[in-house]
C-alpha cells in the first residue's frame, strides 16, 4: 500500500466536524504559542538623557529622535516594533553596535553621552540589567 | 448459572465484567505507555483514551467514566504513582474530559466522529491538569508558558487516538452491544 493509500484509509475516518475540531485545535496551537511566547513585545521607547527621562515614544510609527548630550547628539532611530542607536558621539560606539531593540526589556547605554534607550512592554521578557 | 433474582446478593451481572474487561485493557495500555520515554512530563499519548473512546461510542457515558475512572485508580497504583501529584494531575484531567465527552457526545453523529471527541477530551484534559497544576503545584502563571506545547500534543494524539478509536469501531473488531431497551 503507498503512504498516499494509506493516509486515505485513515483520512476516511475524519468527518467534516472532525475537521473543523482539528483545525480549531491547530489554530489554538498556533495563537496561544504567539500569543504566550511573543509577550515581550515593547509598546514603548524609554530614552533617558543624564539620568532624566528625555522622551518616551511610541513604537508604532518611525521617526528620529536626537538626543543631546555632554559629548554631543545620540540619533535614535525608531521603527514600528524595534528601536537602534543610530548614531552616538562616544569612543567605543558600544550602543550603536548592539543594533536593533526589539523585546520589551532590552536596553541600550550609551555611558559617554549618558544617554539610554529601554524598550518597555506589558511584559517583559528579561531584565537587560540582570540578564 | 442463573442470574441472582434478589438484591441482596452482590452478583457481577455482564455489565460488570464488560467494563471490568474494558477497563484491564486501558490500564494495560497505560502501564506500556509508562515505559515510552517523555520529553516533557505531562506530555503523553494517553492511548488508553481509545478504550474510552469506544467504550463511550458503544456502551455510553456511565460505562466510559466507570472504565476511565477504574484505569485512572488502578493505573496509579500498579506505577506506584497512587496519591501522588501526578495521580491528582491524571484525575483532574480525566474528570475534565469526561465532563467535556459528557457534552461532546451529543453533537450531531453526522459530522462529528470520535476524533472530534478525542481532541476535545484532549484539550479537557490539560486544561484540567492545568487547573490544578496552577493552583497546587506550581502557584505562578508560569505553568502557563507550555500551553502551547500541551496544546500541540492533545492536538496530535487526540487526533490520532481518535482515529485508531474511529477505525476500530468501524471494522467491527470491537463488539457491539445487544440490543437493549431504554438506551
Amino acid at each position: 500500500m503507498t503512504v498516499r493509500a494509506w493516509l486515505a484509509d485513515w483520512a476516511a475516518h475524519l468527518r467534516a466536524g472532525d475537521v473543523l475540531v482539528v483545525g480549531l485545535a491547530l489554530v489554538f496551537c498556533v495563537a496561544s504559542a504567539t500569543r504566550l511566547w511573543h509577550g515581550g513585545r515593547p509598546d514603548k521607547a524609554v530614552i533617558k538623557a543624564g539620568g532624566k527621562v528625555f522622551a518616551e515614544v511610541d513604537l508604532a510609527a518611525p521617526r528620529i529622535v536626537e538626543v543631546p548630550g555632554p559629548l554631543g547628539t545620540t540619533r535614535i532611530e525608531i521603527q514600528p516594533g524595534r528601536a537602534r542607536v543610530a548614531a552616538d558621539p562616544g569612543p567605543r560606539q558600544y550602543c550603536v553596535r548592539q543594533g536593533w531593540l526589539a523585546s520589551a526589556g532590552a536596553v541600550a547605554i550609551c555611558a559617554p553621552n549618558q544617554v539610554s534607550l529601554a524598550l518597555s512592554g506589558r511584559a517583559a521578557d528579561y531584565d537587560s540589567l540582570n540578564y | 448459572m442463573t442470574p441472582s433474582t434478589t438484591e441482596l446478593e452482590i452478583a457481577p451481572t455482564a455489565d460488570d465484567h464488560r467494563i471490568a474487561r474494558h477497563a484491564a485493557a486501558a490500564i494495560v495500555l497505560t502501564v506500556a505507555e509508562a515505559a515510552i520515554p517523555l520529553p516533557l512530563p505531562g506530555v503523553k499519548p494517553g492511548l488508553a483514551n481509545i478504550v474510552t473512546l469506544v467504550v463511550l461510542a458503544r456502551w455510553g457515558w456511565r460505562e466510559a467514566a466507570w472504565v476511565v475512572l477504574l484505569r485512572v485508580l488502578v493505573g496509579s497504583l500498579v506505577l506506584g504513582q497512587f496519591l501522588a501529584p501526578g495521580f491528582f494531575l491524571s484525575l483532574a484531567g480525566s474528570l475534565a474530559s469526561l465532563a467535556v465527552l459528557g457534552a461532546a457526545m451529543h453533537l450531531p453523529r453526522r459530522w462529528f466522529g470520535p476524533v472530534s471527541h478525542s481532541v476535545l477530551a484532549a484539550f479537557a484534559h490539560i486544561g484540567g491538569q492545568l487547573v490544578v497544576a496552577r493552583l497546587w503545584l506550581v502557584p505562578h502563571d508560569g505553568v502557563f508558558y507550555l500551553v502551547p506545547v500541551f496544546a500541540l500534543a492533545a492536538t496530535v494524539f487526540g487526533l490520532v487516538n481518535g482515529l485508531v478509536a474511529a477505525r476500530l469501531l468501524a471494522d467491527g473488531s470491537v463488539p457491539s452491544p445487544a440490543p437493549r431497551d431504554g438506551t
